[in-house]
């Protein structure tokens, strides 16, 4: 999942703003932060979605860490079951009150189930992102793909180490 | 700008998770420090109280505290909100003749008002367009209060002053003062009045909304308005900047807790249920009042002597109508966000969008946009593109939510 600012209110933000900076995104985090949770037994992306491989089915959805980056999200946008997924490129969206984020898919394949549930609550996300909130299950095409994403202690991290550069 | 606040954060503003995908990691200095960053005098009391700060109008505001922007926003309606919007920029006019100066500057009839009444206005161009939106209030015959956004504040405050000189040049008698010694913070909700009579001896039961008092407030001289920016009763106070943390340190003690930080995130979610425009989203330089749908704003006075900036081409507009209305949104789908398209039912294009988000107090998505006159009537069907897909939506009237403006019976 990338947070992408929709170009239109990048304008906004750069025309009204008063701040020399280019970048119009990043505001302070304190440190603390830091400590979403990290299953063990699944495999992470650079951009927050996690996988759980379980023999021919791999179930995706997006970590603590991004829910609690993105806030309360009130909308999700899928895939139809039967679609196509590729790794690394856009899925769905994800949305919260105040922003829009893409989510990638960490691997490629056939979406053979959707979360249904999330249509009418998309907070799942937020209150149970490696259970109720997981976004579809797909078939892979590819289980080398898998040997290319993170570990839980590697992805911890990361994290860390993104939030520190932030 | 209703009640003195506006951001363009609700729009714009996010918290990046990671860059694109595409490009490699790097470390980024972008946390502008103390010298980059301007802070109210609430900035550490933000922080103690787990306050997210992001970069706004040259400012480190907090966007949200612990709680979710959500539950802030219910709580806003349910309970109240502490709003510090010190970033907002109060001024005072005055002397013999600050009526009529400020009158070729905005819309509002200023000499009709009551002393110690107020109103928002809009400071308009030479094309009839918004410089900005203002609360003002006639304090006295020689004494106008006014706040104006911060986004907007070297723009005004230097349009402002190319017209006092003129106006002083040929003999009139204005001055001005840049209350910078003081911030305001804006508190508001069903709790805004019974908190704030515990922390001054003023009955505020006489005090209704758009009116205006100094008085006393937990010791400190402030100046009080009965305004805000959420559609709720509450006020804007504007406090010396030295008892700024007491008083909001005293408003949440006396509150019990009910009363909570609120931050820009909340603030942007509850103007847009109350349908109030948001500077540099809703409302521009090349958009009227008229346009804007603030036709009640201009005086009827002024509607038919003008003598403001842009008067030729506003007073046409209301005669003739104006060829863009600025009109409510539901829809269904992901929520419509600023340029968003509006099409009508058979694909044409008929407007845009210029906020928009999801409502946690109706929990739907609610949108406020422009489209051409004739489409405009409440009920009529949209269709309205989120990432290149049209969804289903309709016109409505504003506001969203309820307004609870404390007024006469």
């Amino acid at each position: 999942m990338a947070l992408r600012m929709w170009a239109s209110s990048t304008a906004n933000a750069l025309k009204l703003s008063s701040s020399a900076s280019k970048s119009h995104l990043l505001p302070a985090f304190s440190i603390s932060r830091c400590f979403s949770s990290v299953l063990e037994g699944l495999k992470y992306a650079t951009s927050h979605e996690w996988v759980k491989h379980d023999g021919s089915v791999a179930t995706i959805g997006i970590t603590d860490h991004a829910q609690d980056h993105l806030g309360e999200v009130v909308f999700v946008e899928l895939p139809e079951e039967k679609s196509a997924v590729s790794k690394e490129k856009n899925f769905g969206a994800v949305e919260s009150v105040k922003a829009t984020s893409e989510i990638l898919s960490p691997i490629s394949g056939e979406v053979i189930e959707v979360n249904t549930k999330l249509t009418d609550s998309p907070g799942l996300i937020n209150s149970s992102p490696y259970e109720d909130g997981w976004m579809i299950k797909v078939k892979p095409s590819n289980p080398a793909e898998l040997e290319t994403l993170m570990g839980p202690k590697e992805y911890t991290k990361f994290c860390e180490e993104e939030d520190a550069a932030h | 700008m209703r009640g003195g606040s506006l951001w363009q954060l609700g729009q714009s503003i996010t918290r990046r998770l990671a860059q694109s995908d595409k490009k490699p990691l790097s470390p980024r200095r972008y946390f502008a420090s103390g010298a980059d960053l301007k802070k109210t005098a609430l900035y550490d009391f933000h922080v103690a109280h787990g306050g997210k700060m992001v970069p706004f109008a040259g400012w480190s505001m907090p966007i949200q505290y612990k709680d979710s922007i959500i539950d802030s926003t219910v709580n806003c309606r349910v309970n109240g909100s502490l709003f510090d919007v010190a970033h907002m920029c109060g001024l005072s006019l005055k002397g013999k003749d600050c009526v009529p100066f400020l009158e070729t500057l905005v819309v509002a009839d200023v000499a009709g008002l009551a002393p110690g009444t107020g109103s928002l206005t809009v400071f308009t161009n030479e094309k009839g367009g918004a410089i900005d939106d203002s609360v003002i209030t006639k304090v006295t015959d020689e004494h106008i209060y006014l706040v104006v956004n911060a986004g907007c504040r070297d723009k005004d405050l230097a349009h402002i002053e190319e017209h006092m000189k003129a106006f002083k040049s040929k003999g009139g008698d204005v001055s001005w003062h840049i209350h910078d010694e003081r911030s305001l913070l804006a508190l508001q909700g069903p709790l805004a009045a019974p908190v704030l009579q515990h922390l001054t001896k003023e009955d505020l039961s006489k005090l209704y909304f758009g009116q205006f008092q100094i008085l006393d407030i937990n010791g400190s001289t402030c100046f009080l308005t009965r305004t805000g920016y959420t559609g709720e009763d509450g006020f804007e106070i504007s406090v010396p900047s030295e008892h700024a943390v007491d008083l909001a340190k005293a408003i949440l003690e006396k509150s019990e807790g009910k009363v909570r930080l609120t931050g820009l995130g909340a603030r942007d979610s509850l103007r847009l249920e109350a349908g109030l425009c948001l500077y540099g989203n809703d409302m521009e330089q090349h958009i009227t009042p008229v346009e804007a749908g603030l036709t009640w704003a201009i005086g009827k006075r002024r509607r038919a002597d003008g003598g403001f900036l842009g008067a030729d081409v506003i007073l046409k507009q209301l005669q003739d109508g104006p060829t863009i209305r600025r009109v409510g949104f539901f829809s269904s789908g992901p929520p419509a966000r600023s340029h968003s398209e509006v099409h009508d039912e058979n694909g044409n294009k008929i407007g845009e969008i210029t906020s928009g988000g999801f409502s946690p107090n109706l929990k739907k998505n609610v949108a406020m946009g422009y489209v051409k006159s004739g489409q405009h009537k409440n009920g009529t069907k949209v269709k309205i593109l989120v990432r290149g897909k049209p969804y289903e939506g309709n016109i409505t009237k504003m506001p969203f939510v309820a307004t609870k403006y404390y007024k006469p019976s």
